[in-house]
């Protein structure tokens, strides 16, 4: 089978970026924004083709999918098995990305056409969508540690240049420096893990390291370290990577001031590409996480997604900027897909974590797109952020209003929506393998219900605020994606995914366990009774209940003080504990030392300097007075 | 070998004449006569080389070769330094030493 026209996906946009970036005085506004989404159909398009090609007509081998390369280039060689490679891969979660992406995007672009109407920097804001997509696409096919690690900064500054699209405003200047940092320094721990790859498993490659007979996998008690393979540490730091980008708890602090870009940007980066990207690279590495120490590094991933799920969901119950709830309900939902994938086994039917997983992924892209866009769409017409500015919108823009309320049942696992399948999923993959885990999973399905609901009765419904100027139903161009997306949001749950993304790829028949289900569903709607109740009409049980809650209601309030613990450790301890002494020392003792030499050679030379007074004669002098000193010397000392 | 003369007498006439041309060239203010007593210390070494030839070596010629080798060279120093003190002159319209004290820290 022949895919080598799956470059193009990544050469359009880089061009698109390029020509955008080039001619950014001399193209019209509403031409770049054309181009973009012009570009971005191109895209699309290609990566359906290659996603029917593959997942339908492509033969199995032994009954399961197998690994194709669109483009390869050997870069650099270091040894005969390690060496750098910059490729686009072709199988089964990278195709799905490839799906995940485009759509997004493209929706993004159109939807921004109208959000980003009349702003200054229309045509930056396309060129930088282009670059991410770029960037994202790169990610997602890559065929080695070296080359996801590359477009993973590359989404990182992306990531970086639309948080801080509006530079002028300082505290989106602050978010884009925060978000940077953190995930920087995660990503120093991938780097540090990319590298102790390298080494100890011998490969950078995905297709080597993964190879279940292969030396990396089989050979990882060889070494190692502090009671651990080698091994392990390596996959424990290139989670920790993971972790930074996926906004995981503790690394989660930059997600919700991400929120400061503009609302396209969230919705494509910070909810359904990007952030999924650490999801990914555990997905990826699925083998060497599972075989490797009996799983232990895949035991850190599934702790980590289930703290980070419960607490993202228990902060999303008290925010009150809309878009800030969606960023912890994103966190709160890949901490989800995190869990699953910790949970989950190899073969067959084992694998149902890892679909699960994928699966929640590809269903969450949709339905949190949808959301933010839609979230868009009412502060594109309410000109705020914050709940309290809103309700009774339904009247005004029924559209947006019925597509929230969908993304909102499918987040819910509402029977029959997207969400309601790979939750289901999720769920059964906790169920089987880790109790505890499956607890909190069951309790964080409930909280969603009741924030998401919280968030639809109390923009859409709740009181009747009195608005400056009267809100109406955006433009098409916003509210057409929204649609599409709407659609995805319940359709995506019914594409056989049990049979394309399995861990060992030969794939199984999935059915709903009504069991679990009906488990799920009632926790849910529980959830989304409490909400109505709380929210549909005004009421005082809001007030009621978080004053009951007292202490813990500020903490959660204040997001359990994460920020401020952050800025304890970083100023209280690191600068003025650390950093302080050390620029002491640099300052005084290397400079000083430095200095002393430069001051003593300065004075010295201003004490001697007058013997070079210009005098031809004091020289002579000199000269004459030496000579007869050293003819002294050699008659009567020598 | 002269008759009548040793060869310590000459030698205390060239350490003389050394001595001479250095006091000039340490105490003269005019460039002219320091040049003048750079030729005096040169002078003496000549003579050191010729009467240290006739004296010690007479079979022997290469103190004498020495000698007409130091008279060139300080022939063509004398035209160079001539020729410096003449620019100088042209500059500062004297050959005055303290003119030439400029080139200091």
């Amino acid at each position: 089978m022949d895919f080598s026209y799956t470059i193009y996906i990544l050469i359009i946009p880089i061009f698109t970026f390029l020509f955008l970036g080039f001619f950014y005085n001399k193209i019209k506004p509403i031409v770049s924004g054309w181009i973009g989404v012009a570009a971005l159909s191109v895209v699309a398009i290609l990566s359906y083709y290659t996603a029917i090609q593959y997942f339908l007509h492509v033969p199995k081998v032994d009954g399961a999918f197998t690994t194709f390369y669109g483009f390869k280039y050997n870069w650099m060689n270091f040894t005969e098995t390690l060496r750098i490679d910059m490729g686009v891969m072709i199988d089964p979660i990278s195709v799905m990305m490839l799906v995940v992406v485009s759509t997004i995007s493209l929706m993004v672009h159109i939807y921004s056409r109208g959000y980003m109407k009349g702003d200054r920097g229309y045509t930056r804001f396309f060129a930088f969508l282009s670059l991410f997509t770029f960037s994202m696409m790169g990610l997602v096919v890559a065929t080695n540690l070296f080359q996801i690690y590359i477009f993973w900064e590359l989404v990182g500054l992306s990531s970086f240049l639309l948080i801080g699209f509006y530079y002028e405003k300082p505290s989106a200047v602050a978010a884009a420096k925060k978000a940077f940092i953190v995930t920087r320094f995660a990503d120093l721990g991938f780097l540090i893990g990319i590298l102790l790859m390298g080494y100890y498993g011998g490969s950078y490659d995905f297709m080597t390291l993964n190879d279940i007979n292969g030396v990396a996998i089989s050979n990882w008690a060889s070494h190692s370290f502090m009671g651990l393979s080698v091994i392990t540490w390596a996959l424990i730091l290139m989670f920790m990577g993971g972790a930074g980008k996926s906004a995981m708890f503790p690394l989660h602090i930059w997600l919700p001031d991400a929120m400061e870009g503009p609302t396209p940007v969230s919705a494509l980066i910070h909810a359904a590409t990007m952030v999924v990207a650490g999801v990914y690279l555990v997905a990826r590495m699925f083998p060497m996480f599972h075989f490797v120490e009996n799983g232990y590094a895949l035991h850190v991933v599934a702790w980590v997604g289930a703290i980070s799920t419960l607490i993202a969901a228990i902060i999303a119950l008290t925010q009150y900027d809309i878009k800030r709830v969606l960023a912890f309900s994103t966190m709160s939902q890949i901490g989800y897909m995190m869990l699953a994938l910790g949970v989950s086994g190899y073969y067959e039917h084992e694998g149902v974590g890892y679909m699960a997983s994928m699966w929640h992924l590809f269903t969450h892209a949709m339905f949190k797109a949808l959301l933010f866009l839609a979230a868009g769409s009412v502060i594109h017409s309410v000109h705020s952020n914050f709940m309290q500015d809103m309700g009774g919108l339904h009247k005004y823009m029924k559209i947006t209003s019925i597509t929230f309320l969908i993304a909102a049942l499918s987040i819910s696992g509402f029977p029959f929506t997207a969400g309601f399948f790979s939750k289901d999923e999720i769920l059964l993959a906790a169920f089987k393998h880790n109790k505890p885990i499956y607890f909190i999973t069951l309790f964080v399905a409930g909280l969603t219900a009741f924030y998401m609901f919280r968030l639809y009765f109390s923009i859409f419904w709740g009181k009747k605020t009195e608005y400056e100027h009267t809100p109406h139903e955006s433009p098409w161009s916003m509210t057409l994606p929204m649609l599409f997306l709407a659609f995805m949001s319940i359709a995506s749950g019914y594409l056989p995914m049990t049979e394309w993304l399995t861990p060992d790829r030969v794939g199984f028949h999935g059915h709903v366990n009504w069991g679990m289900a009906s488990i799920a569903v009632a926790v849910g709607l529980i959830g989304i009774i409490i909400a109505y109740v709380f929210y549909k009409k005004p009421t005082n049980y809001p007030e009621r209940i978080s004053k009951a809650f007292g202490r813990l209601y500020q903490w959660t309030f204040r997001k359990f003080y994460m920020d401020e613990l952050y800025l304890f450790i970083t100023k209280k301890i690191i600068f003025k504990r650390i950093a302080a002494p050390f620029a002491w020392f640099d300052r005084n003792v290397v400079d000083g030392t430095m200095n002393l030499i430069g001051n003593s050679t300065v004075r010295g030379s201003k004490l001697i300097k007058g013997l070079q007074s210009g005098k031809i004669q004091d020289y002579a002098l000199a000269f004459v007075g030496g000579v007869f000193v050293l003819v002294l010397i050699v008659l009567y000392i020598w | 070998m002269i008759e009548g003369i040793s060869i310590y007498e000459i030698l205390t006439l060239s350490s003389i004449l050394f001595f001479v041309g250095l006091y000039g060239f340490l105490t003269r203010k005019n460039l002219i006569t320091m040049l003048m007593s750079i030729e005096l210390i040169l002078n003496s070494s000549v003579l050191n080389f010729v009467v240290i030839n006739k004296y010690l070596y007479p079979n022997m010629l290469e103190g004498v070769f020495f000698a007409i080798f130091i008279i060139a060279v300080a022939a063509a120093e004398t035209a160079l330094a001539i020729s410096i003190i003449i620019n100088l002159y042209r500059l500062h319209t004297s050959v005055d030493i303290s003119e030439t004290e400029t080139m200091k820290y």
